[in-house]
């Protein structure tokens, strides 16, 4: 049984906990670590974490399906998050959203291989909407033109990186 | 002799594309500039903003892009020469001479992590006033001030304070809510970028007011930028000896934390705010105890938005009256308003309660940035109500704006054009509460869904009568027995948006009819 727990746990995910002294009350903080290094939440980082913190794997779980931010299952390689609330609306943020499910192929909110698109809900970006964020990037007066030029730019750096 | 040549690392300006003109005036300029990186001035119309330093004053340039460096550079910028992009003084531009900053009054000015430049631009001094002074002085003076949370329910600070400074408990927290979820607000962000060193003093003196030693700052995940520049500051803070045990060997212990949210608008409103520093689902808590009382891991705590917080350096530096000279009635001070959406110069405009919505709207905003008219504003965030033109005269305070069917909220003003539907618009706010409520109560978790189909049927033109009674039915319930604010007032844009544009809601052949 023992042997079973450790082949099954997620050594990147205890040392993130350790990082911020197996505290509890840290866990938004773990669960974003661990979601910057897998690019989401996997099962065995999860179970990891809970019992790492000596918390229960329904607390985590909980707040892993509370916030829009944490992801169960795998994203697209590259994500672009659009801003939908009400300033960017004004400027035809729904319209960049339609363009872009044409121009990538992919819905709103529903995942994607290569390209996903996220709505989201404020950048603070509003008095230069529409606004998008693309790895931890802000960009403003975002058209579907331009849109695609940062997907390019942002795809050709993250292959450069790997 | 280098040039003094200011380019704002605002994540606003960088969006779009403040580097790259940082880049490109560091190549052609070499060591005839030395770049300083500020915040935004908050003409964000302008953004990139670019500012040279001359004998009289700093001379703006803008919106700059990489491809206008060159044609800068020719025509003598550096000595702050005529170009097609300029305009003048910077503080001498209308948008910005007509602002009264005070919460603002570094921001552009120095660069944000610049500890000496932040004291010599009169940061600190709040501070050092603080250390001399007793806990209840320091309540008194914000008290005395007339300050009142900028965070949208414009509760009086100095009140709040009070109750928490009452409270004998060896533990208590101080944090600062930068959940800043409102559509149409960026006053927060702008704040922690352009002067984190205001904000992290204004919890310095709040804690030493209140006896707490150990706050935290809980900063949205949505602002990386503001993220990255808060923990900066707070390291500068620490290793300077403004942060930490016994500060200036004044007695006064404390210590600064930062939480990332992790998007959910809900934990903006303070209960659920500390649940979720606290690790777990952010999910409204019933008051009473108030935070002040039981917060924390049931400690007293304060919570205070970063406005507010920002606001308390200046009270304690110039006193009570300096600040409460400012505004009007029970709306005290100064605000600073955020101008958004379809808006021609959309900006941060940092002006006394009392001015106007249509001199923010026309004199600064300048109409729409489409060209097309204005239909209605609005302000307070997703939970403010609509205004139409006609009620452009009300003047911007608490109450005031209560009475005009909307409120200050965290002082966001959005802008919409003549191609908006409205109906859409109040479906929309049934469905933003439905994907934010925390699903503690029932009004909110299904009103808003039953308040999204109906609108649908409305739209649709089923039924349009009987369906607006029964939306007006929900909104009712939903006003009086949400436990908070999200469920408690996602009706006001609904009603404000049928009030003012009653045809819109009257089905799809009616609207042919009309048109
Ligand atoms: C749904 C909801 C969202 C809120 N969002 C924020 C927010 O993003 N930032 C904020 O400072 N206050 C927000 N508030 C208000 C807080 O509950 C609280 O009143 C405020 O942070 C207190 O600080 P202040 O007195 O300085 O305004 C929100 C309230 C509700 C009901
Ligand atoms: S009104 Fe909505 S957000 Fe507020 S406590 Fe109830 S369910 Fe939660
Ligand atoms: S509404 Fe889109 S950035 Fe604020």
């Amino acid at each position: 049984m023992v042997t079973l727990l450790n082949t099954i746990e997620d050594q990147a995910a205890r040392r993130i906990c350790a990082d911020y002294g197996d505290a509890p009350d840290a866990l938004l903080e773990i669960l974003h670590g661990v979601q910057h290094l897998h690019g989401y939440l996997p099962e065995t980082a999860l179970r990891t974490v809970a019992h790492t913190l000596n918390i229960t794997r329904a607390d985590v779980h909980g707040v892993a399906t509370f916030y829009h931010d944490f992801k169960l299952k795998k994203q697209a390689a590259q994500t672009l998050k659009i801003c939908r609330a009400e300033a960017c609306q004004a400027v035809g943020a729904n319209e960049l959203i339609a363009a872009a499910e044409k121009a990538f192929k992919v819905k709103i909110d529903e995942g994607g291989l290569t390209v996903g698109l996220e709505a989201m809900y404020c950048l603070g970006n509003c008095a230069l909407g529409p606004a998008v964020l693309v790895d931890d990037r802000l960009y403003g007066r975002v058209d579907i033109e331009k849109l695609k030029s940062i997907s390019a730019k942002h795809a050709k750096k993250a292959g450069g990186r790997s | 002799m280098s040039v003094k040549v200011y380019i704002p690392i605002d994540a606003a300006a960088l969006s779009v594309g403040a580097q790259d003109v940082a880049d490109a005036i560091a190549a052609r300029g070499g060591n005839d500039v030395q770049i300083i990186r500020n915040g935004s001035r908050g003409m964000l119309y302008l953004e990139p903003l670019v500012e040279v330093e001359t004998p009289q004053g700093r001379v703006a340039y803008g919106p700059v892009t990489a491809d206008d460096v060159d044609s800068l550079f020719d025509a003598g910028f550096l000595t702050g020469a005529d170009h097609a992009l300029g305009h003048g003084l910077t503080e001498e531009i209308d948008y910005f001479a007509r602002q009264e900053r005070l919460t603002f009054a570094r921001v552009g000015v120095i660069d944000p992590l610049d500890l000496a430049d932040y004291e010599a631009h009169g940061g600190l001094a709040g501070l050092k006033a603080a250390l001399n002074m007793s806990p209840d002085d320091i309540v008194q003076t914000v008290l005395d001030s007339g300050l009142r949370g900028r965070g949208g329910a414009g509760f009086p600070t100095g009140i709040k304070w009070k109750t928490a400074l009452a409270q004998d408990n060896a533990q208590k927290y101080m944090c600062a809510n930068a959940d800043e979820g409102d559509s149409g607000t960026f006053a927060d962000r702008m704040l922690m970028e352009g002067d984190p060193f205001a904000l992290i003093e204004g919890m310095i003196i709040g804690a030493r007011a209140i006896g707490a030693t150990v706050g935290y700052a809980y900063i949205r995940s949505e602002y990386p930028h503001a993220i990255k520049t808060m923990r900066r500051a707070i390291h500068i803070m620490e290793s300077a000896g403004w942060l930490g045990d016994n500060i200036k060997g004044s007695g006064t212990d404390f210590h600064l934390i930062i939480r990332v949210g992790a998007g959910a608008y809900i934990c903006g409103e303070e209960s659920s705010m500390l649940e979720s520093i606290e690790g777990k689902r952010g999910q409204v808590k019933v008051k009473p105890p108030i935070p002040a009382i039981s917060g924390l891991f049931d400690k007293p705590t304060i919570v205070n938005n970063v406005l507010t917080l920002g606001s308390v350096p200046y009270i304690l530096a110039n006193g009570a009256k300096a600040y409460a000279d400012y505004g009007q009635g029970r709306s005290l001070g100064t605000q600073p308003f955020q101008l958004a959406g379809d808006v021609a110069r959309g900006g941060l405009i940092e002006k006394a309660f009392g001015v106007s919505l249509r001199e923010l709207i026309e004199d600064f905003g300048g109409g729409t940035y489409s060209g097309k008219s204005v239909k209605a504003i609005q302000a307070g965030g997703p939970l403010g109500g609509y205004v139409a033109p006609h009620d452009f005269d009300v003047a911007m305070g608490y109450e005031s704006l209560a009475e005009a069917g909307s409120m200050i909220g965290h002082g966001g003003i959005v802008v919409y054009n003549e191609t908006t539907d409205m109906a859409k618009m109040a479906r929309y706010a049934m469905e933003f509460c439905e994907l934010e409520s925390c699903g503690k109560c029932t009004p909110c978790r299904i009103g808003s869904v039953r308040g999204k189909e109906t609108l649908d049927k409305i739209i649709a033109g089923d039924n349009v009568a009987a369906n607006i009674d029964v939306l007006e039915d929900l909104c009712d319930l939903m006003e009086e027995a949400s436990l908070c604010a999200m469920g408690g007032l996602t009706p006001m844009p609904v009603r404000t948006a049928m009030k003012n544009f009653p045809d819109e809601f009257a089905g799809p052949n009616a609207k042919q009819a009309a048109e």
